[in-house]
This record gives structure tokens, sequence and C-alpha cells, in this order.
């Protein structure tokens, strides 16, 4: 096989531009998971000092309730932060997918959250939360309904992250939805008009069945998130209610560098890793049967 | 294809240069065979830059500035961390090599720094450059030796007074407290301040260990740990009563704000917003405390009140040197003259910590004429050394997750106290 040398040294141009990035990639992506799947075989004693210790990282997983608990947060996050967010970003990116007045102004208003630093969100929401001077709880006290202690109470701290979780990331999904609305031809929509259709049965039957590639994108990339939820709980939620709240990658935040047992934090990292696999893989599988593509 | 091969060799090759390139420039700041070169580079004149970590270096500014005046060759570069990170960020600063040059170092945290040869041994500084450690009080001299080695010069001291708001004592008709005060006054006095109407509250028992269950553990006659480091005290009948003080304060008397309520605002939140009558605060307080308008001269601050006796934590921070530093010449200069009395003088004029240099303390009372702050010197007679170990924060993680329940009213304080006991036990014998 001849290759011309205009080619090879379009490849090596090719290969020189991307070296920097995949180089990044390398060190700070690809290496550190081969690490951490390799401490978590290990048991880390102070300034980065390790001991070999097998399987006993994973023996401890088995029979850690904390992590059991962890678990069951995330999930009650996951199943209902995630299609939440997703219906109510679909219903935004229709009605801003309209011609109306101001319309760069909604979307500018929707998209804010997403531009906003986390920090900064958790910090105004820890406020409005506030039980005794907060904004919503004094709407609620002149309602004459007692409001309750939000981030402070086991009851309702979870569903206090939640909210603004759907709240900061139904931005950054609009947008994608918009777009992939903006992808449908037009002329579908004229000839259903011809045929009769109104306006649900053009939604249900034309917009939704061609925006399920957008969808099943939104929803894969925000599973993975969903499980790797950590800053609002970090920044919003006091030491009191942690165990109602804390997420997997909290746990593993707490292990890893509070109490500094890096390798038992690796091996719960690893845990996460292998199930958000699974989750993704099986997602692949089952997009055949509802994902139209053009 | 040969030809193709030869150019996956050449990419490759140019990919590892890169990597070593890239090696050379992270390692080079954990190793210091470079240090001699630049140490005579500073010599020569260049100007040095030496990093300075803490976590209120607000407090430290104007100290900063005498160093930069009255040394030209080297700058002082200010690393603010707020506290609740600072050691969490300095542990994986320290295992990648770049620890400040001059950092602050706290009790619970020294052992282990010092035992994992994170500092630098500053006994042979200190004997060259003759400083007197008598200038300094002895419990903070030893609390930051270890093995007959000097790591540390003390910078501050701090223990823990009753503040509290004049303005709605006035408007009770109450007296202010003073040193005569014991347990049954204050919940006396917290009961008649507590106003649910205007949402006032008489006192303030929050979950912490050094402002608030370390002091009332000592006045039951408790302990946290045993002298030789080996033994929880929470266990016992008199931490078990010291504890309880304060949950009562909450759950019995109803004059203190929910635990639930104080995570949401802090005390000293509530305090300066006129909202909380008492607390229990240190004297580093004082310097926040002054600077709101309402508080400036609506506050004041008195001894702990007396259990079945008196008693309060006392903690100093000392300033210790990174055994990596670059520039170990210049930053010895900087913690020599951080331990200066000017230095101490500086620092104590803004009003930060009570100085550890003896005799400059009254500097830091004139930045607090309106208060009684010598409430905080005149408890180092009977204060008790911040409880440490060699692994001090496993067991104050238990501290928060074991005690919330007590707070909370879940579980019985004995209960919580007794458990909170038996796997410290755990974790102390866990680290010989």
């Amino acid at each position: 096989m001849r290759i011309s040398s205009k080619r090879r040294s379009d490849w090596m141009w090719a290969y020189i531009m991307i070296t920097p990035l995949m180089l990044g990639l390398l060190f700070f992506y690809i290496w550190p998971v081969f690490q951490t799947f390799y401490f978590s075989f290990t048991d880390w004693g102070s300034f980065g000092k390790y001991t070999w210790s097998g399987l006993s990282n994973y023996k401890r997983l088995l029979t850690d309730r904390d992590l059991l608990y962890a678990f069951r947060n995330t999930s009650i996050y996951i199943i209902t932060a995630v299609p939440i967010g997703i219906i109510l970003s679909i219903f935004l990116a229709v009605l801003l997918n309209q011609k109306v007045k101001g319309l760069s102004v909604y979307r500018t208003l929707y998209f804010l959250p997403v531009v906003t630093m986390p920090a900064a969100v958790a910090m105004v929401w820890k406020w409005l939360y506030n039980s005794d001077f907060g904004l919503i709880n004094y709407v609620l006290g002149r309602l004459s309904i007692p409001g309750p202690h939000w981030l402070t109470d086991n009851r309702t701290a979870l569903l206090s992250i939640i909210i603004v979780a759907i709240w900061s990331s139904i931005g950054s999904h609009m947008i994608i939805f918009l777009s992939g609305l903006q992808g449908i031809s037009v002329s579908y929509y004229e000839a259903a008009s011809i045929d009769g259709a109104g306006a649900f049965t053009k939604f249900t039957r034309i917009t939704l069945p061609l925006l399920t590639p957008t969808i099943f994108f939104v929803m894969v990339t925000s599973l993975i998130g969903a499980f790797q939820v950590f800053d609002f709980i970090y920044m919003m939620v006091g030491d009191i209610v942690m165990e109602s709240t804390q997420s997997v990658v909290f746990l593993y935040y707490k292990y890893g560098f509070l109490k500094n047992s890096k390798g038992y934090a690796s091996s719960i990292a690893v845990l996460l890793f292998g199930i958000i696999m699974i989750i993704t893989y099986i997602q692949m599988k089952i997009q055949k049967k509802w994902v139209h593509y053009e | 294809m040969v030809k193709n091969a030869k150019k996956v060799v050449a990419i490759s090759m140019l990919m590892s240069t890169m990597v070593v390139v890239s090696a050379c420039g992270s390692s080079s700041s954990t190793d210091s065979p470079t240090s001699s070169a630049k140490e005579t580079a500073a010599a020569s004149g260049e100007k040095v830059t030496i990093s300075y970590g803490g976590w209120s270096l607000d407090t430290m500014t104007d100290v900063i500035k005498a160093f930069n005046a009255s040394h030209p060759n080297i700058e002082v570069k200010a690393e603010n961390t707020p506290y609740k990170q600072y050691f969490t960020k300095l542990e994986t600063a320290a295992q990648g090599g770049t620890m400040p040059d001059v950092l602050w170092m706290n009790g619970p945290n020294f052992i282990k720094y010092a035992e994992n040869n994170m500092l630098k041994d500053l006994s042979d500084n200190i004997k060259k450059d003759q400083v007197d450690l008598k200038n300094y009080p002895t419990s903070l001299i030893s609390l930051y030796s270890l093995g007959g080695k000097n790591y540390g010069i003390p910078k501050d001291y701090d223990t823990i007074g009753l503040w509290y708001n004049k303005k709605l004592f006035d408007e009770k008709g109450i007296p202010y407290p003073d040193g005569t005060w014991d347990w049954a006054k204050l919940t006396e006095a917290a009961k008649k301040l507590t106003d649910s109407s205007k949402g006032i509250y008489g006192f303030a028992a929050p979950m912490m260990n050094q402002e608030d269950y370390y002091n009332t553990i000592l006045q039951a006659g408790g302990n946290i740990i045993s002298d030789d480091h080996k033994k929880s005290g929470f266990d016992q009948p008199e931490a078990i009563e010291g504890l309880k003080f304060l949950t009562d304060l909450i759950q019995v008397h109803k004059v203190s704000p929910t635990l639930a309520q104080m995570t949401e605002t802090a005390p000293a939140d509530l305090f300066t917003s006129g909202k909380l009558a008492m607390y229990f605060d240190g004297s580093w307080a004082a310097f926040t405390i002054i600077q709101n308008a309402e508080m400036k001269n609506n506050a004041d601050v008195a001894p702990l009140p007396k259990g079945k006796k008196q008693g309060v934590v006392i903690h100093g921070l000392s300033h210790v040197i990174s055994a990596n530093s670059k520039h170990p010449k210049e930053a010895w200069e900087f913690v020599k003259f951080l331990g200066s009395k000017e230095a101490a003088e500086i620092a104590a004029k803004q009003g930060g910590a009570i100085p550890a240099f003896k005799g400059s303390e009254a500097a830091w009372l004139a930045a607090f004429p309106q208060y009684h702050a010598k409430a905080f010197i005149d408890m180092t007679e009977y204060a008790t050394p911040y409880p440490v170990s060699k692994n001090t924060s496993v067991w104050t993680t238990y501290e928060t997750e074991i005690l919330k329940n007590a707070w909370t009213g879940e579980k019985p304080v004995a209960d919580a106290a007794k458990e909170l006991g038996a796997k410290m036990n755990q974790a102390l014998a866990a680290e010989k």
C-alpha cells in the first residue's frame, strides 16, 4: 500500500495538532482512572504513603451502611431530578421555539443558571431556604403555612437539593432541545396541517418522535451527571442531615479527604464507575426500541 | 509501511519528550536540590517571593506590609483559605510538595505533619539567631515541639469567653455577666432574655467543641482526653454532665435555637444581627464583632461561667516552615520577624488574636477599649490545653457524627457520650 507524501504530511500535522490535547487527557483523565483502580487495592496513611491490602476495601464496601444510604439517596435524586428536568426542559424548549416577543430575553433568563457558578447558586438558595430569615418561608408564613427547616430536616433536605439541581440544569438541557426542535423540518408540520392534524397531535406524532435522539443524548449525559452529584450537597447541607442527603460521590469525598482513607474512597469510585458503565450500556441497548433517527 | 512505522516512532518520541519535560516541571517543586542555587541568587539581590498560608490572613496585612518594607528583597504572597477547607487543602498540597513556604499550624494537626517530615526543624535557626523561647507561653512551645525539636514559633493564643449583647440585657433590666456567674445564673438569665415573639434567644448552645462543649466538660470536672493522650474522657459522668448542660438549654429550657437553626444561621451571625443575647466564642471573635456597626458598642465579654469549677480551653497557633520550601532562608527571616515583639504588636493593633509574645497583650487589649477583653487573658490561669493526639481529626469527626443525635434529642446524652467514648478509645488505640 502506498500513501502519498501529501497525505502523510497531513497526518503528521493532524497528530501534532491533537498531541497537546491528547497529552492533557492522558495525564489528567486517563492515567488517574488507572491509578484510582490500583489504589482501590491499597490502604492509605498520611501524605500519600500506602500499602497493598488486596480485596479488603471491596469487602468493606459490602458491609458499609453509609454506602447503602448514599446509594439510596443518589437513586432518589436520579429518579426524580432526571425525568422532571427533562420533561420541564422539553416543555420550555417548545414554548421558546415559538415566535413571541422578547424571545431572546426569555432564553437568556432560563439559561442564566447555567452560566452562574454552582457556589454562587448554592449561596443564594441557602438564603432562600433559611427557615427563619429565608424568602420561601417568609412567603409561606404570609399564607399561614408553617415553613419547614428545608435544609436541616431529614424529610426535606434531599428534596431541596433536587429542586435546585433541576432549576440549574434546565437551561442547558433546554438549549440542546431547542437545537433539536429547530432541526425538525417545517414540511412535516405543513403536511400534517393539510391532513388536518391539531397542535397536540403534531406534538405527539411529529415533535416528540423526531426529538428522541436529543432526548436520548440528554438522558445519558444527565444520568451520568446525576450519579456524580456533589457540589450542591457539599455547599448547602449541614452535617446534621448528612445521612439522608449524602450522595455516593459525597461519601467518596468524605472518606478520601476528611477521613483520609483514600484507598477505600478509590474503591467507592471504582464501584460507581462500574455502575455507570452498566447503566449506560443498558441505555444504549434499549435506545433501539424508542429512539427514531430520521 | 516501513515509512509509516518510522513516523509512529517519531511521534511517540515527540510525545515522550513532552512527557519528560512536563514531568520535570511538576517534580521540581517537590525536590529541593535546586534550592541552594536559588538561595545564592537571592543573596545577590534578586527578589524572592515566598508564600504565606493561613485561614484569616486579613488580620495579618499590616504585619506583611511591615515585613515587605523592611525586607525589600523578599516579597510575601498571602494565600488565604477558609478554615473549613484549610487542612484538607494543605494535606493535598503537602502530598504534592506545594505547601506554602510559611504557614499557620494548629495543635490538632501538628504531630501528624511533624512526624511525616513535612515541617522544617527550626531548632538550629533558633539557636543560631538566639531567639529567646522564654518570650512565649511554655504551653505553646511544648505544643509545637516533637522529640526535643522545635518546629514552630508561637503566633498567638486564644481562650473562650461569654460574649453578650448589652442592649438586650438593658431592655430586660438584667445585670451584665461577670466572673462570679455559674451555670445556674446563666440559665436563669437566658430564660429571662429569651423573647420568642421577637425571635430573640437568650443563649446559643451549638455543637462546637472548642467554643462550647470542651469548656463545659472541663467545668463539670471532666476531661476530653487523658493526659497521656491514650484514653477518651467522653464516657465519664462529668463529661456527660457538661454535654447535658448545653443540650438542656436547647431541649429543656428552650433558651437556645435548635441545632437545625444554628446549622442554617451560625450563632455568631445571630449575635451580630441582634437576635442572640449570649454565646460562647473565642478571643478571635473580637475582630469580627468590633467591625459590626451595630455590635461595636453594644457587645461585651465576660469570663465563662463556672460549673463545679472554672474551666476553659486554651489553644494557640504557630508559624511553621514547609520542609520542602525552596527558600528556607527567606522563610526563616519571615518567621523570625513574625515571632518578634514588633510584629506581635502590629498584629495586636489590628486585633486578630492575642499575640503569643509575652508583654504584647496590652497592644491587643488596646484594640478593644470598649470590651472587657482582659477576661480572655485572665482565664489563662486555669486554662487547659486543647486536646490533641496523633490523629486528632479521626475522633473529632466521630464527635460530630455521634453527638448530633444528642443535640437533636434523638438519643439520650449519656448514650451518645458513651458511644463516642468507645469509638474514640478505639481510634486512640489504633494510633500506635
